[in-house]
C-alpha cells in the first residue's frame, strides 16, 4: 500500500512538473523532460503496482515459502523446528503409490466432470440463445447453481447419493436395480463427486457461452442460412468456430478447477473417509492428499511437497498445450 | 528435539503464515482472532472456552449457573462440531499463538501427543486443591514425566452394547438386559456367536446385527492396557496380540455379514439408527445422547443397554488453560469446578457423559439414574459397574486417535470385500506414513 502512495505520487509530481518548466533554464527542461518521459513511461507501473505487491505479499512469498517447507520435515504441532531433508519429501512422493493413485483420480474426476459439463454448457447456451419467453428467468436460473456454496451443494447430493436411504438408489430400486454403494465403489463414486462439480458449474459456462454467442455477428448467419445450412450446421459451422476463443479459456479454467478438485469429495466422503477419499482412497484427489498429509498426518513439509507437485503439473499441462499447438499451427 | 534448531517466535510466525496460505491453497481459511479473547476489565472477568461434540458443559446450563453465582465472570464458549475437525485447528493455533481459547478441550486420543510435544502451551494444575477425586488412570494421561498436570478430566467412555430388543424377541433371543449380558459374558467371540445366531433366526426384514466391525474392534482393543504402543512409546500395534486378536474377531464378523457396513458417526449411520437397520452397538456412554437423538421418539422403549462381555474405557475428555491466557487463575478455577463432581454427576443425570470423577460415580444420585429412552435402563449401576472394570493402567500413544481412526477404515474394507490379509497390510502401510 505504502510503496503505491508513494509512486502514485510521484507520478502525480511528473506531471506537475511541465507546467513549472517554461521560464526556466535548460536543466530545468531537461529535468522536465525527464519527469515528462517518467510520467508516460512510469505510471502505468504505478498503476498496477498494487496488484503486484499484493500479489507478491498473498500468492508469491507463499509459494516460495511452501518450496522451502517442502525440503523440510516439518510437523504441523511444531512449525518452528525444521529438519532439512533436500529432496527427499520429492522423492517419496514420486515413489508413493497414493500418489499416482490421486493423480489418476484427480484426472478421471477431471475428465467425468469437465467433458459432459462443457457440452452441456455449450448446449444450454445455444437453447438460451434462441429469442423466448422469460429468457431472462432461465438466465439467472442457470446462474443459481454456481452461486450455492460448494459445502451446501455436496452435502445435498451426499444425501442424495447415500446407500440405504437417499433418493437415486430409492429411484433405481423402483425401476428395479439392486442399490449402488456409492460411496464405497469406485467409479459410483467418482461419477457422484463429478456430478456435484457438474451441477455447479454447467450454468456458469453456460453463460461465458451465450455471451460469446451473442457477440457472433447475426450476418453470418444470414450468410450461411442463404448458403442452406441447417441449424445443425450452422451451430457447427458459425457458432462454435466464433465462440472458439471463449471455449479455449473455459477449458483452460475447468482443467485448472479440476487439478484443484477438493471441497466436494472431502464432503462426499464425511469425517475420516472424507479426507484420505474413500476407505480404499477410490475417490482422493490431489487436493485431498495434500489435506491428509498436513491436517491428518500433520506433516506440513510432506504437503507442501503435493502443492508443488500440484503447481508443476498445472505447468506440465500448459507446456504441453503450447507445444501442441506450435505443431498444429506449423503442419497447418 | 533439543537438539534441533529452534528459532524465534518472528520466523514462526512467518511459517505460520505460510502454513495458512498451504490452509487457503487447500480451500480452508484460519481464523485470525487475536490472543484468547479472555481478559479483565472494570473488575469483570471474561473466560474463552472451545470445546467439540456434545461434552455436556453447554447442553445441561453449567455456565449459566457458573456466571450466576459468581457475577463478575462472562463465559464466552465456542463448540466445533466434531473433534476431527476441532483438534487441527487446535494444532495449527497452538503452533501460531493465535486464535486460542483460555481453556480448551483435549480428547482422550491426543493426550498423549499434547502431553509430549505442547505441554510448555498448557498451565500446570497440579497445585490444585481437591483435585483428587478422579479416577486412578485418568488424571495421569495428561500428566508429563516431570509431573505437569495439564488439565482436569471431564467424562470417560465405560462401554455397554445397546440392543434392539424387538428385533432380539423376533430373533427368537432373550429381551431382558440380564439374560442378554449373560449370552455374552466374558468374552467378545460369543458377542459374534450371537450375532450368527440372529442372522439365521431374524425373520422381518433387512437388519445386521451390528453397526459396523470397527465398533467391535475398538471395544476390544480398549479393553487392554497397551494397545497400539508400549511404555516405552514404541509403537507395538502389528506384534500386539490384543489388536491382532480383535481385528481377527472384527474381520470375522465383518465376512459373516453380521455388519450394516456403516461408518460410526457419519451421516449414514443416523438414518440407519432412525430406520433400525441394525440390531446392536457397542456404545460407549457417550453414545447414547447419540443414539436418542438420532433413532428418535418412534423407537423410545426399543432400545435397551446390556452389560458388555469385558471392561473397556472408549474415549473421555480433559479441559485444559493455555500459557497464554490473561486469565490462568480465573480459567484454572473454572476448570475445577466445571469438574468437580457435583457437575460430574449433574452432567451425567442430565446428558448421559459417565463422571471420571471417583467421588462422582460413588454418590447415591448418579448410582441410581436410569435411562427412560432405553427402557428405563440402569445406566448409573450398568457404567458405574464398567467404569471399575476398566484397566488401571492404559497406555496412550502419540497417534492413537489417527490410528484408530486407519484401522476403522481398514475394516470397512474387508466389509467391502477386501481379503482381511490385504486390508492389513493396506492398513499397515497407511499406519507407516501416518505415524513418522
Amino acid at each position: 500500500m505504502a510503496t503505491s502512495t508513494t509512486k502514485a505520487q510521484a507520478g502525480g509530481a511528473g506531471r506537475r512538473g511541465p507546467s513549472r518548466t517554461p521560464g526556466g533554464d535548460g536543466t530545468g527542461r531537461r529535468r522536465g523532460a525527464l519527469l515528462h518521459r517518467l510520467d508516460v513511461k512510469g505510471a502505468p507501473y504505478a498503476f498496477v503496482a498494487p496488484f503486484f505487491v499484493v500479489f507478491a505479499a498473498f500468492s508469491f512469498y507463499p509459494l516460495l515459502y511452501t518450496s522451502w517447507i517442502s525440503l523440510h520435515r516439518v510437523e504441523l504441532a511444531t512449525l518452528d523446528v525444521m529438519e532439512w531433508v533436500a529432496l527427499d519429501n520429492y522423492i517419496e512422493l514420486w515413489n508413493d503409490s497414493r500418489f499416482w493413485n490421486a493423480l489418476g483420480n484427480t484426472i478421471t474426476i477431471g475428465i467425468i466432470s469437465t467433458v459432459p459439463q462443457l457440452l452441456m454448457a455449450l448446449g444450454l447456451a445455444h437453447l438460451l440463445n434462441y429469442r423466448m419467453r422469460g429468457s431472462l428467468f432461465f438466465r439467472v436460473a442457470s446462474l443459481v447453481p454456481y452461486a450455492t456454496s460448494v459445502g451446501a451443494a455436496a452435502l445435498v447430493f451426499t444425501m442424495i447419493f447415500e446407500r440405504d436411504f437417499g433418493m437415486i438408489n430409492w429411484g433405481l430400486g423402483l425401476v428395479g436395480i439392486d442399490p449402488v454403494d456409492w460411496e464405497a465403489d469406485k467409479w459410483p463414486a467418482q461419477l457422484a463427486i463429478s456430478t456435484i462439480v457438474i451441477w455447479r458449474w454447467t450454468g456458469y459456462n453456460a453463460l461465458l457461452y451465450l455471451a460469446a454467442m451473442q457477440a457472433v455477428p447475426a450476418d453470418r448467419y444470414e450468410a450461411a442460412a442463404i448458403d442452406g445450412a441447417s441449424r445443425w450446421k450452422q451451430f457447427t459451422h458459425v457458432t462454435v468456430p466464433g465462440i472458439r476463443s471463449t471455449i479455449v479459456f473455459t477449458i483452460v479454467l475447468s482443467t485448472i478447477g479440476a487439478t484443484q478438485l477438493f471441497g466436494e469429495p472431502l464432503i462426499f466422503g464425511q469425517g475420516p473417509n472424507g479426507v484420505t477419499g474413500g476407505a480404499d482412497n477410490q475417490y482422493q484427489t490431489l487436493g485431498l492428499l495434500l489435506y491428509e498429509e498436513g491436517w491428518k498426518n500433520y506433516q506440513m513439509g510432506r504437503s507442501a511437497t503435493v502443492a508443488w507437485a500440484m503447481f508443476l503439473l498445472l505447468v506440465l499441462v500448459f507446456v504441453a498445450q503450447r507445444l501442441i499447438k506450435r505443431l498444429r499451427s506449423r503442419t497447418s | 528435539m533439543s537438539m534441533l534448531h529452534r528459532s524465534s517466535r518472528r520466523r514462526a510466525a512467518a511459517v505460520v503464515a505460510a502454513a495458512g496460505a498451504l490452509a487457503l491453497v487447500a480451500g480452508c481459511g484460519g481464523s485470525d482472532e487475536s490472543v484468547t479473547g479472555g481478559g479483565k476489565k472494570d473488575g469483570k472477568v471474561t473466560i474463552t472456552v472451545g470445546l467439540y461434540g456434545v461434552m455436556g458443559f453447554k447442553e445441561t446450563g453449567l455456565f449459566e449457573k457458573y456466571e450466576k453465582e459468581n457475577p463478575n465472570v462472562d463465559v464466552k464458549v465456542e463448540v466445533a462440531g466434531d473433534e476431527q475437525t476441532y483438534y487441527p485447528a487446535l494444532q495449527t493455533r497452538l503452533a501460531a499463538g493465535k486464535g486460542l481459547k483460555d481453556i480448551q478441550g483435549i480428547e482422550i486420543g491426543r493426550a498423549k501427543e499434547i502431553v509430549e510435544t505442547q505441554a510448555d502451551k498448557f498451565v500446570d494444575f497440579s497445585d490444585v486443591k481437591g483435585a483428587d477425586h478422579f479416577l486412578p488412570w485418568k488424571q495421569g494421561q495428561i500428566t508429563t514425566k516431570d509431573g505437569k498436570v495439564l488439565g482436569l478430566g471431564t467424562d470417560i467412555g465405560p462401554m455397554a452394547v445397546c440392543y434392539r430388543r424387538d428385533y432380539f424377541e423376533k430373533a427368537g433371543l432373550p429381551t431382558d438386559r440380564e439374560e442378554v449380558a449373560k449370552l455374552w459374558a466374558g468374552d467378545w467371540k460369543k458377542y459374534v456367536e450371537v450375532g450368527r445366531t440372529f442372522k439365521e433366526n431374524f425373520k422381518g426384514g433387512d437388519v445386521a446385527f451390528m453397526d459396523a466391525a470397527s465398533g467391535l474392534f475398538n471395544a476390544m482393543v480398549f479393553g487392554y492396557p497397551e494397545q497400539y504402543y508400549n511404555a516405552e512409546g514404541d509403537l507395538i500395534y502389528d506384534t500386539n496380540p490384543a489388536v491382532k486378536e480383535a481385528w481377527n474377531l472384527a474381520a470375522d464378523a465383518a465376512e459373516d455379514d453380521l455388519s450394516a457396513k456403516l461408518r460410526q458417526f457419519q451421516p449414514g449411520w443416523d438414518p440407519g439408527l432412525a430406520n433400525g437397520t441394525f440390531a446392536t452397538a457397542v456404545c460407549p456412554a457417550w453414545m447414547l445422547g447419540h443414539i436418542r437423538e438420532k433413532a428418535g421418539e418412534p423407537n423410545k422403549g426399543k432400545w435397551d443397554i446390556a452389560k458388555a462381555p469385558k471392561g473397556a474405557n472408549w474415549g473421555g475428555s480433559f479441559l485444559g488453560v493455555v500459557e497464554q491466557s490473561p486469565v490462568k487463575e480465573e480459567a484454572k478455577k473454572l476448570v475445577a469446578w466445571l469438574t468437580a463432581p457435583e457437575q460430574q454427576a449433574h452432567i451425567f443425570q442430565q446428558q448421559g457423559s459417565v463422571p471420571s470423577s471417583q467421588k462422582a460415580l460413588e454418590l447415591p444420585e448418579v448410582k441410581k439414574v436410569t435411562d427412560e429412552y432405553f427402557n428405563n435402563a440402569p445406566t448409573g449401576q450398568i457404567f458405574g459397574e464398567a467404569a471399575q472394570e476398566i484397566p488401571d493402567n492404559q497406555i496412550l500413544g502419540r497417534k492413537d486417535g489417527t490410528i484408530k481412526d486407519t484401522i476403522s477404515q481398514g475394516l470397512a474394507l474387508v466389509e467391502q470385500g477386501t481379503s482381511r490379509d490385504e486390508a492389513w497390510k493396506t492398513t499397515g502401510e497407511r499406519i507407516k506414513k501416518a505415524v513418522r
